[in-house]
Order: C-alpha cells, then sequence, then structure tokens
C-alpha cells in the first residue's frame, strides 16, 4: 500500500508489523466487519417488517392467514436455529432456479438426475458467465434473506407477545368511542405495544449481533473466513512469512463483538427510558415518582 | 424392512465410531439418513447434558460471587459473565481451539509428571470446556438475578430463625432463588443442547466423521444436493429432544414448588436463540 512496505523483507519491528497490518488483503479483512455491519443494518428492519407481518397475521380474523401467522412465529421454537441458517440458502437458491428453469430450460430434461439437481445453463443463478462479485454478492443476499426469515419468525413471537400485553381496557375504551378494528390496532395498538416489545427487541438485536458469525457457514467471506485465511501460518514464499497467528485474529474479532454488544446495551438503556416516560408500568411510575 | 434393520445395526452407533467404517456415499435411503441423523444426536446428548450438569455448579459459584461485596469475587464473576455472554459461541469455538492448539504437543510437566494436552483439542474435550463456560456464564446472570429477587421477609425469617452464613444460604436463599430461576434456566438449558449443533461447524474437527446430528444432516444434503429430507429429520429429532427437556425441567419445576400449591406454572419455552 504504502511505498515503503514495497520490500517487506528489509523491515523489521514496528514498520513491518505496520506494513504487515495494511497489506491488500488485510483491507479486505477490513472491509469485511463492514459487511457484518451491512448485513446487521439490512437485517434488523427486514426482520422487523417479516416480524411485524407475522404477528399481525397471527392476529388475524381470516383463518388462512391466521394458520399461517402461527407457523410461521412457531416454526422456530424447538429447532436450533442453525439448521435454519443452513436450510434457507439452499432451499431458495434451489427454488429461483427451479422456477428459472421452468421458464428458460427444456421442459423434457428433468431437473432433479439421481442425486443431482441440475438445471440448463440460462438458468442458473447467478450466471456462470457473471464475475466473481456477484457470485459474492449473491451469497450475501441469500444470507440477508435467510437471516431476516429466521429472526423475522423470532421478532414476531416478541411482538405478538407485546401486543397481548398491552392493557385490554385500553382497546375496549378505544372500541367504546366506535373506533373500526383497523383503526383500533392503528391508533392505540401499535403505539402501545412498543413499550413491552423493547426489552425483547433489544435482547433479539443482541442475539442477531451473536449469529452474524454464522455467514462463514453460508460461505460468505466474512471476518472469519479472513481471519483463518490471514492468520495461517505462512512461509517464507509469502511476503509476510509468520507463524500460526489464528488466536491473535479471533480475539480480535471476539473484542469487536464484546464492543459492539457492551454499545448496544448503552444505546437499549437509553431508548427504554425514552420509552418508559408517561407509561402505566413500573419504570414509568418510578419516573413520574422521581420527576415531582 | 430387514434392510432398514440391517442400516439401523450398521450406523446406530456411527457418531461413537461402533459399526460400519465408511459413510454412505450413494443410493441414500430414507433409512440410512434417519439412523445415521439419530446416531449424531449421542454427541448432542452428550454435550448437553455434561456441560449443563457441570455448568450448573459453576453458575452458582459465580451467581454468589457476582452477588457478594468484595470486589475481589465480584469483578473478576462480572468479566467472566460479560465476556461469555458478550461474544458469540461460535468465536468462543475458535478461540479456545486456537488457544488449546497452543498448549505444548509434548505435554506439561508438573512436580515431574507430564500432563498429556493433546486431548483437550478434541471436540469431546475442548468443545466440552466452552459449551460449559458459556452456559455458566447465561445462568449465573439468570440465577444472579433471581438472588436479587429473594423476598426480604423469608431473609428476615431466617435472622428470626438465628440462621446464618452457610446454613441460611442453604436452606433459605438458595432453595427460593432456584424456585425463581427454574423458568428461565429451563430456557437457558434449551439453547444449549441447540447450541451443540455449532460443535462440529467451528475449529473443532470431526474425527473419523464421527460428528452430531446437524453434521451428518450437512453431509447428506451436500452429497444429496436435496435440502428438503435430512434437515427436517433433524428438525424433528430437536423437537422431539425439546420437549423432553420442557418434561424433565417441568418436573423438577413441580418438585420446587410443591409448597405453593398452584404457582407451578406449566413451563413456557420463550426461545432466545444463538448465542
Amino acid at each position: 500500500m504504502f511505498a515503503s512496505c514495497a520490500d517487506p523483507k528489509t523491515l523489521e519491528g514496528l514498520a513491518w508489523l505496520m506494513c504487515y497490518l495494511s497489506s491488500g488483503k488485510h483491507v479486505l479483512f477490513y472491509l469485511s466487519f463492514g459487511t457484518v455491519i451491512l448485513l446487521l443494518l439490512i437485517t434488523a428492519p427486514v426482520a422487523l417488517l417479516f416480524g411485524f407481518g407475522g404477528a399481525l397475521a397471527a392476529r388475524s380474523r381470516i383463518a388462512p392467514l391466521r394458520w399461517f401467522g402461527k407457523v410461521y412465529t412457531s416454526m422456530v421454537r424447538g429447532v436450533p436455529d442453525i439448521i435454519f441458517f443452513l436450510f434457507v440458502p439452499i432451499a431458495l437458491d434451489q427454488g429461483f432456479e427451479w422456477l428459472r428453469a421452468k421458464v428458460f430450460c427444456d421442459p423434457s430434461i428433468p431437473i432433479r438426475q439421481g442425486n443431482e439437481f441440475l438445471v440448463c445453463a440460462a438458468a442458473k443463478l447467478p450466471l456462470s458467465t457473471s464475475p466473481a462479485w456477484v457470485h459474492q454478492l449473491y451469497g450475501i443476499a441469500l444470507a440477508i434473506i435467510a437471516f431476516s426469515i429466521v429472526f423475522g419468525a423470532f421478532a414476531a413471537n416478541v411482538l405478538r407477545g407485546a401486543m397481548d400485553a398491552v392493557p385490554r381496557a385500553q382497546l375496549e375504551t378505544a372500541e367504546a368511542y366506535g373506533m373500526s378494528p383497523r383503526q383500533v390496532s392503528r391508533r392505540i395498538l401499535i403505539p402501545q405495544m412498543w413499550t413491552y416489545a423493547l426489552p425483547g427487541l433489544g435482547n433479539l438485536w443482541m442475539i442477531l449481533v451473536k449469529a452474524t458469525p454464522l455467514l462463514f457457514i453460508l460461505g460468505v467471506e466474512d471476518i472469519v473466513y479472513w481471519a483463518r485465511e490471514l492468520g495461517g501460518s505462512k512461509t517464507s514464499a509469502y511476503a509476510y512469512p509468520h507463524p500460526d497467528w489464528r488466536i491473535y485474529y479471533f480475539l480480535a474479532i471476539l473484542v469487536f463483538y464484546l464492543l459492539m454488544t457492551w454499545g448496544s446495551e448503552r444505546i437499549f438503556d437509553r431508548i427504554r427510558s425514552r420509552l418508559s416516560r408517561g407509561q402505566a408500568t413500573a419504570a414509568g411510575e418510578a419516573m413520574r415518582k422521581a420527576a415531582t | 424392512m430387514s434392510q432398514c434393520l440391517q442400516t439401523v445395526q450398521d450406523y446406530a452407533l456411527r457418531a461413537i465410531g461402533i459399526g460400519e467404517k465408511l459413510l454412505p456415499r450413494s443410493d441414500f435411503t430414507l433409512c440410512q439418513q434417519v439412523t445415521l441423523i439419530g446416531s449424531g444426536l449421542i454427541w448432542n446428548l452428550y454435550f448437553g447434558f455434561l456441560a449443563l450438569f457441570f455448568g450448573f455448579f459453576l453458575a452458582n459459584a459465580l451467581a454468589v460471587a457476582r452477588f457478594s461485596r468484595n470486589p475481589w469475587l465480584r469483578k473478576p464473576a462480572e468479566w467472566f459473565i460479560f465476556v461469555f455472554r458478550g461474544s458469540p459461541l461460535f468465536i468462543q469455538f475458535f478461540v479456545a481451539y486456537e488457544a488449546l492448539v497452543q498448549l505444548p504437543r509434548a505435554g506439561i510437566d508438573v512436580l515431574g509428571i507430564t500432563v498429556a494436552t493433546s486431548w483437550m483439542t478434541k471436540a469431546w474435550a475442548g468443545a466440552l470446556l466452552v459449551l460449559m463456560l458459556n452456559t455458566a456464564a447465561y445462568s449465573a446472570e439468570i440465577f444472579y438475578g433471581a438472588l436479587r429477587n429473594v423476598p426480604k421477609g423469608e431473609l428476615e425469617a431466617a435472622d428470626a430463625y438465628g440462621m446464618t452464613g452457610w446454613r441460611r444460604y442453604r436452606r433459605i436463599v438458595w432453595p427460593t432463588a432456584m424456585r425463581l430461576a427454574w423458568p428461565a434456566y429451563t430456557n437457558e438449558a434449551i439453547f444449549l443442547v441447540h447450541a451443540t449443533t455449532l460443535v462440529f461447524f467451528s475449529g473443532f474437527p470431526a474425527f473419523r466423521q464421527q460428528g452430531d446430528a446437524l453434521y451428518y444432516a450437512s453431509y447428506f444434503a451436500d452429497k444429496t444436493f436435496n435440502p428438503f429430507v435430512a434437515y427436517p429429520i433433524v428438525a424433528g429429532y430437536f423437537i422431539l429432544l425439546t420437549l423432553c427437556l420442557i418434561g424433565l425441567f417441568g418436573v423438577v419445576n413441580r418438585r420446587l414448588n410443591r409448597h405453593l400449591p398452584g404457582a407451578a406454572k406449566r413451563l413456557r419455552y420463550r426461545p432466545n436463540l444463538i448465542r
């Protein structure tokens, strides 16, 4: 990267370390932290949206919609979520390719041949002619969808509980004022439920943060991938030979996650006190007493 | 049918190295998948139960240390809990594996006796250690919350009876704390058993393809390019396992609450997912 790093064999000590830590592969390693944060920033709102839909569906008066909502919210109970992370991307990938095969391929050739799942070249996703970054991006997109579906189900659980926790009397009052069910949900239920949902959602965010290293299992070049790649011992054939340093890389990742969870905790504490203001809960009552 | 019996004989204990050496390679039958994935469940049970057992004692000690007023006890417990709860289990596995590999190959000399270290890098020991420390940290936080919520009246009653120290803790504080913590601890136990599926996807290698249920499920899914058979099988096994755990912990819950008629509510499983 820097001109002084042109010949690392001549360097020593701190200068060597600086050059080592700014090599091209290390820059990719630093960028992969961005991948993790990108995944978090996209997944969290999408999962919240899925969860919202699932929770509303589970309360719906239309039976098939309610069944769907109930199945969606309860599917993650009892089954380790890593199974979903392994299952959803493959299932989605095959689903997409199967749909494209129906459109683009010769229907006389079966897709499933023995143990193989084969679609014609035109239906491959991404196309085998597309550059490597498209493959990377497709992998990340599948991972984001898998994370959103799984965490959406968890969020639906939390939001359903929060909706049930809104005092019944408030909803009945709204009905007595002549509001329609839709108005009751929009004006009373949804604004009121957040204070009950926040502890659960905060917990969920922490869990989402701590689930991000699973990107590695999904084959995305994330921080775990680069830590293994860069940390493994390098012989003198490499520009920067060093023994097995993987433990230092993993310790760095560990510290990154500790900082993430620690910072999130601070932020959630502030939001929690903001949302308890004026609520008929123990926390709200304590704030009222402190103020007077 | 008899073919399936043969498969069960060959593969039911494959995960612990008994039976057929080679895994099936082609023409996978449903029977093979159910048997082999079920055989992998042995490892999930092994990790789950031993980690919970040892973790329970460690968690109690940690909770008491965290509750103590002495900073020399409290601070280390707080840091331990923060590190293990604040970082992903997946990364903890990697760090532990890399750290254990650094131990000298030849063994450590303790007072003239050479203690072998190579077994620590094997999954059965190393991953068990990580899972134990991890569940101890999460459970300690639960137990600490319960210790804080022991009713004041019970402590005053203990004082009135002249109970102090260890006797007060054993007879009054601990049983009440357990009673308060049990529903949350049940959930923690379930997450831990679910988390055992991570072991063979992290640093720890599967020795001679002896892996857990998910290891075999992903083996079949990779070989057949069909995720719609193997993963539902392993999911089904875990739903059964979860129901068994809820039943088992429910028995303990009823026992803890036996002096309070009607207090033993049905344990509800609120998933808390991966860590």
